[in-house]
């Protein structure tokens, strides 16, 4: 099957406002977890968040930002880092064929502060005040149409929704239209940018967040006995992938191969996970499937691990499940114990997460593990960054969303001879 | 009352504010669309703008007879 090789990385995140720093922070075991100190948050139950180091408003130009959702501006953010990384011209708009050149970009929730923010001009001053940009700011698909529009592609511009599973179902969407051979190049990732009264109310009544907020950077703790729920984070992150004869065609940087992907639904419950993991564990198995790797050849999963007590033992469990004994040599980690929980945007940040720990041969921590749960079955690196051997490596990054949608992405180290 | 200049460099920075162009462009002769590139959704910002600024309605169907800078410091003239 066509190789599809990774060739340009761009991140926003809560470590910093690239991936190096982003990198940089988590293997150093920086929490991006801080207080809300604006008024809003006084009355919530939940007064933590983790907002991106770097504002979008230091970056875009004021007139341009009116017209664009938080969650674009982020995720245009990430795409120039990751377009100008790949080795193509951002200000030019161009590089590539615009008839070879696809876009996947996904959000799990779409413009909220758009929505809401227009919502409350009408409420309070009439109609009239609502802006005539508030639907193409605040509908899902405005960060891949923006970043479509950037780079002029034409060959399909997607934005698959499937909640906190999102950018890694678009990874693999972009990975099957490569493969396909109905794109040259794909720009591919996730954003999102929730951070708002609403959303922290309504996660915070389903009990989902955590209610640590004398302690914020202690908060997001997987694994450990004393988690109480995930942190609302925010950020995007964007990869420029390709085959790799299109790659070395152009004499690009190789940074890693996305092998493959696997996509499974619970079909067990809108918002738990199915107790038993199947779901989970399948999708990591048709993920090796598909990347002709077997368990042997994982030494590394960057897990969803949102740190809510259900679900970071049932995907333990699943990873034990699907590697089976081969569990004993993979190194687990969550590095929304750092970043909190980019919901839409978790799977794209986590993917380069696992391409970086390859590349660089260590895996970040997962920080505030300092009581494992009762019954934890797989190796996670706690609290201090791990090494990975040398040789070839083969790592899975999974992403769980509400709906039971579950995507495991598989990634090698570039030049890899499974 | 205010003046005509008062009311265009009024207009000017609504103008800059939504739409970006420079306020010294913004001047009565000036077609919103032909010579400040301003586009119809950022049109609509800025009529409503004017409604705020200078306390007039403009209605959705006398907009589109707003094609200049003086077009539009008329209507304010006329209606504040």
């Amino acid at each position: 099957m066509t190789e599809i090789v990774i060739t340009g990385i761009g991140a926003t995140t809560p470590l910093g406002g690239d991936m190096a720093s982003t990198w940089a922070g988590m293997v150093a075991g920086t929490s991006g977890v801080h207080a809300i100190t604006e008024e809003w948050a006084a009355d919530l139950p939940v007064k933590i968040a983790a907002h991106v180091k770097v504002d979008p408003s230091e970056l875009i130009d004021r007139v341009k930002a009116r017209r664009l959702d938080r969650s674009t501006q982020l995720a245009l953010i990430a795409a120039q880092q990751a377009w100008t990384d790949a080795g193509f011209d951002w200000e030019a708009g161009e590089g590539v064929d615009p008839h070879r050149l696809s876009v996947s970009v996904a959000s799990g929730i779409g413009g909220l502060h758009s929505l809401l923010n227009n919502w409350d001009a009408q409420r309070d001053k009439g109609y009239r005040r609502v802006s005539p940009f508030t639907i193409p700011m605040l509908m899902a698909n405005a960060p891949a149409a923006n970043v479509g529009l950037a780079i002029h592609a034409k060959a399909g511009v997607h934005t698959p929704v499937s909640a906190c599973a999102s950018s890694n179902e678009a990874i693999s969407l972009g990975l099957d239209l490569l493969r396909l051979g109905r794109a040259d190049v794909a720009v591919v990732g996730g954003t999102e940018a929730t951070i708002h009264p609403l959303p922290l109310a309504a996660f915070g009544q389903m009990q989902a967040l955590s209610r640590r907020n004398d302690e914020p950077e202690r908060a997001s703790r997987p694994w450990d006995a004393d988690r109480d729920g995930f942190v609302m984070g925010e950020g995007s992150a964007i990869l420029v992938i390709e085959s790799l004869e299109h790659a070395r065609a152009r004499g690009a940087k190789i940074y890693g191969t996305i092998a493959g992907a696997g996509i499974t639904a619970d079909s067990y419950d809108m918002v738990q996970p199915d107790p038993s993991g199947e779901g989970q564990s399948h999708a990591m198995q048709k993920a090796l499937q598909d990347a002709g790797l077997s368990a042997s050849d994982i030494r590394h999963v960057n897990a969803h691990g949102t740190s809510t007590p259900a679900g970071d033992m049932t995907e333990a469990h699943s990873i034990r499940t699907a590697l089976g004994k081969a569990a004993d040599n993979v190194v687990v980690t969550s590095t929304k114990s750092m970043t909190g929980h980019l919901l839409g945007g978790a799977g794209a940040l986590e993917t380069l997460a696992t391409l970086m720990a390859l590349r660089e041969r260590i895996v970040p921590p997962t920080i505030n593990l300092e009581h494992p749960e009762a019954g934890l079955d797989v190796d996670v690196a706690a609290n201090v960054a791990r090494p990975l051997p040398e040789g070839d490596l083969a790592a899975l990054n999974n992403s769980f969303g509400f709906g039971g949608h579950n995507v495991a992405i598989a990634i090698t180290n570039a030049n890899a001879t499974f | 009352m205010a003046t005509t200049e008062e009311i265009r460099a009024q207009l000017a920075e609504l103008v800059n504010d939504v739409a970006g162009v420079p306020v010294d462009d913004v001047q009565l002769d000036k077609s919103f669309v032909d010579d400040l590139d301003v586009d119809s959704l950022a049109m609509v910002e800025i009529l409503v703008g004017c409604e705020e600024k200078f306390g007039v309605t403009i209605p959705d169907e006398e907009s589109k007879n707003l094609k200049t800078v003086g077009d539009a410091v008329a209507y304010i003239e006329a209606h504040s």
